[in-house]
């Protein structure tokens, strides 16, 4: 029993970023822009998160819990939402093409994550390849569940987590209300569907599209931090965080665009990626293990085709520049 | 009073002058139908009102009282709608939410409510929609409902209905104009654009008739008759000068019979088609914009698969018969048939814009050679002699076609399509946008072509220039031959009568004797 609470506890952890990326990349998708900047944003969100916390670690004299919290989550959001306005500015603002950019600006987040990331464990003339923030994690990872502890091995398994793995659940749900229930969500929806109808209807197509990439990237980048203060104790090391980005793109595809949806299949991603920790194969086999989330994703992907149900579609100006005056 | 008023409206674009010196009223509780042939500015003249373009000069009132109107909010305070020609809707949304899509009121965001009141102003005006039913399983007529709804739910006084019946039937016309004078009865002012001349003397209470932007005259409708308003509606005939030849040794070259298509919306787009194009001849096609010209032309050109009927195509080598439908332009290019197609998108389906002049000319001939490397050779030299022979203005043969003037991409497109030596030509609205100059260049291309012996086959929208043309013109109106008159002894005004018949007009005639 044991093994399997602890195995779905390492799959919530290891979904959360994914979560936090998904989510992002669903808003952002829903206003029209196809942001395939997101797992450069999550390094992004991630190293500036780091940056926040080394300084903080290495300059107070005590740490004190909230600011340990509270300054690498400013200093996330501050980078990834840059990152993202970048990402707007280019494409909204100068009409370029949304692919091109999204990539760009993904290879620049990784160097960039990996430069500063260098820098900073220069800076401390240390003999490993990697930097340890361990009294930031610390905050990070209190459980904000006291009973958690009473609880028994499920209890732990889904209660003693950091506040970030509820704050992920917490942010899909209401993306997913807002974007279904307010007004706020139809005019957003509007854009991404049909930019040329919310245009004529008085709707500000330009302003909805930064919002949502401003505020779906700094989501995403959310995935980058909790990565490193939570799931790996607050240590960085370049390159770390892997591939987790494009697999969140992939989740937005796998869960047909619906917040609601990304979060049980982040958790699933979560779990197939690890899973061949848990099972008895052979080595050489473990790369098909870890290559299942993708696989899924493309059966999703052909099922949706064929069925064909419009609600199940990307949105329909997804990647695809506006321009008022071309009819 | 006035609901509205325009006095001395006028919008160009550039040099071009879409309205010169427009006046209109129109009164509350009124229908007033805007009459004109394509181009003559009905759409441009209503964007103004709707707030889409801005005057240049001239002053706009609205019950009275003088107003700037210089966006489709301004448009909306005013309680101005317009309904677009072309649907402005969200498919994935219900009918509701695209209906409440961008009103920012104080009120609170509630579907339920919006859906209320629009089953409420849909009984009081007797449309049939259903709140909840998404757009895209809407037929056309459905979609059109959900416009009007959505004018009216902002609380427009003064509606505008750009051409509303061009993508209806008959029995769907006959309801919306049910519609329409429910609306009037409750006092609003109702403005339509239609080009359809039953529907303007059935539905409207005056008539405005535009012609080439410029305003002729309003009449009331139960004072005039089609006769009248077809002759304010084209105008005297201007005279050309284009050279044409009498047709030497004619003979059948295309024969196409009962052609039928009918669209994904369910529409019949080419009803019971049939005429036959003669070599030494240039075949004119007349029509309203939309009317069934292109998909002819594609039908003809393999490009889309009509539902019923024979394209025959005759080799003049042999007198054998081939029959071109179900056959893709590959297809019919290898049995032999020179068929050429200048379309009327020229930088969509003619030519690829991006790329030069010698490229494009490959697209006609990539097939040709089987070498693994391009023979750039032998376009090189077409697109020389095209440059050299039609006088292309280009900084070379190497610019993206894109970058040449309208004129001069028309040019390297039909100097490509009469460069295959062709036996059918046809050229899809080839001066549309041209200057004077380019223009009479490619009446010149065409009548060289009817020289050579070549079937022409030419779709125009300039009643002056098919009558200067062509040797016969085949008028169509809704997809249907309404017929095929002389080019040489044929009235403009018979023309203009023939393209506004339509296949209800007729059956209300007899009903009426």
């Amino acid at each position: 029993m044991d093994a399997i609470a602890q195995f779905i506890s390492r799959a919530i952890l290891q979904g959360t970023p994914l979560l936090y990326g998904a989510t992002g990349e669903i808003i952002t998708e829903k206003s029209g822009n196809l942001n395939l900047g997101i797992p450069g944003i999550m390094y992004i969100g991630a190293i500036s998160g780091v940056i926040g916390g080394f300084f903080y670690q290495n300059g107070a004299q005590s740490v004190d819990p909230a600011l340990a919290v509270i300054i690498p989550l400013l200093c996330c959001l501050l980078g990834s939402l840059l990152t993202s306005l970048l990402y707007c500015f280019l494409t909204v603002t100068l009409k370029a093409n949304q692919n091109v950019t999204g990539l760009a600006i993904t290879t620049f987040g990784v160097g960039f994550g990996n430069f500063f990331g260098g820098s900073l464990i220069k800076i401390l003339r240390s003999d490993v390849p990697y930097l340890s923030l361990v009294k930031i994690a610390r905050a990070y990872k209190t459980t904000i569940f006291p009973f958690a502890d009473d609880m028994g091995s499920f209890g732990q398994m889904i209660f003693s987590h950091g506040f970030m793995v509820y704050l992920a659940i917490v942010i899909a749900l209401v993306s997913g209300f807002i974007l279904k229930k307010t007004k706020a969500g139809l005019h957003l929806r509007s854009v991404g569907e049909n930019p040329a109808t919310a245009d004529a209807a008085g709707i500000n197509v330009t302003l909805y599209k930064y919002l949502a990439t401003s505020i779906g990237g700094m989501i995403a980048g959310l995935g980058g931090l909790f990565y490193i203060m939570d799931y790996s104790n607050g240590i960085w090391s370049n390159n770390g965080f892997g591939d987790r980005g494009w697999l969140a793109i992939a989740i937005v595809i796998f869960s047909i665009w619906k917040p609601s949806m990304s979060i049980l299949s982040s958790y699933l991603f979560g779990a197939l990626y690890i899973l061949f920790n848990y099972i008895n194969v052979p080595m050489t086999y473990i790369p098909l293990i870890q290559m299942l989330p993708y696989a899924v994703t493309i059966i999703v992907l052909i099922a949706t085709s064929i069925r064909k149900k419009r609600e199940n579609q990307p949105p329909q100006a997804l990647g695809i520049t506006y321009f008022r005056e071309e009819r | 009073m006035n609901a509205l008023e325009l006095k001395n409206v006028t919008k160009r674009f550039g040099e071009v002058v879409a309205n010169k010196n427009i006046n209109l009223t129109v009164q509350s509780g009124e229908i007033l139908a805007i009459l004109g042939e394509n181009g003559s500015g009905k759409t441009t003249l209503m964007n103004m009102i709707a707030g889409i373009y801005y005057p240049d000069e001239g002053e706009i009132f609205v019950n009275g009282k003088p107003v700037t109107i210089s966006s489709p909010k301004d448009a909306f305070n005013l309680r101005i709608g317009m309904i677009h020609q072309h649907f402005k809707l969200v498919d994935l949304f219900t009918a509701t939410e695209n209906i409440v899509l961008g009103i920012n009121d104080k009120h609170k965001f509630n579907l339920k409510d919006a859906a209320k009141r629009v089953a409420e102003i849909s009984a009081k005006y007797g449309f049939d929609i259903d709140p909840k039913k998404k757009i895209y399983e809407m037929s056309v007529s459905e979609k059109q409902t959900v416009e009007i709804v959505k004018v009216l739910y902002r609380g427009a006084d003064i509606l505008i209905l750009d051409e509303p019946t061009a993508v209806l039937t008959p029995q769907e016309t006959e309801k919306l104009f049910k519609v329409i004078k429910k609306m009037k009865e409750d006092g609003k002012s109702i403005i339509i654009i239609t080009h359809k001349m039953h529907e303007v003397l059935s539905v409207s209470d005056r008539v405005a008739i535009l012609r080439r932007g410029e305003y002729i005259d309003t009449v009331v409708t139960a004072e005039t008759n089609e006769a009248e308003l077809t002759e304010m509606m084209v105008g005297k005939k201007i005279s050309l000068n284009i050279n044409r030849t009498e047709p030497k040794d004619s003979t059948d070259r295309l024969i196409v019979e009962n052609l039928n298509l009918t669209n994904a919306d369910g529409v019949k787009v080419l009803d019971d088609i049939s005429f036959t194009a003669k070599s030494g001849e240039i075949l004119g096609i007349a029509g309203i914009a939309g009317s069934g010209q292109k998909e002819l032309l594609e039908s003809i050109a393999g490009l889309i698969n009509s539902s019923k009927g024979n394209v025959t195509y005759i080799d003049p080598s042999n007198n054998k018969n081939i029959d071109l439908r179900k056959k893709t332009p590959v297809q019919i290019r290898e049995l032999g048939v020179r068929l050429s197609f200048v379309p009327e998108d020229r930088l969509g389906m003619g030519l690829v814009g991006n790329m030069d002049i010698i490229d494009n000319m490959m697209l006609r001939s990539y097939k040709n050679g089987h070498s693994l490397f391009l023979d750039k050779k032998p376009p090189k030299k077409l697109a020389n002699k095209i440059i050299e022979d039609l006088e292309v203005v280009t900084p070379s043969a190497t610019t993206p076609v894109r970058r040449l003037s309208g004129g001069n991409v028309q040019k390297v497109l039909v100097g490509r399509e009469i460069s295959s030596a062709p036996t059918v030509l046809m050229a899809a609205y080839p001066v549309r946008g041209l200057d004077i100059n380019s223009s009479y260049t490619i009446y010149n291309l065409l009548n060289k072509q009817k020289e050579n012996g070549v079937a022409v086959i030419f779709v125009g929208e300039d009643l002056d220039v098919l009558l200067e043309l062509c040797d016969r013109i085949l008028v169509i109106s809704s997809g249907a031959v309404s017929g095929i008159v002389d080019g040489r002894t044929a009235k403009k005004e018979e023309i203009g009568l023939l393209m506004t018949k339509a296949k209800g007009a007729k059956e209300n005639e007899e009903q009426k004797n």
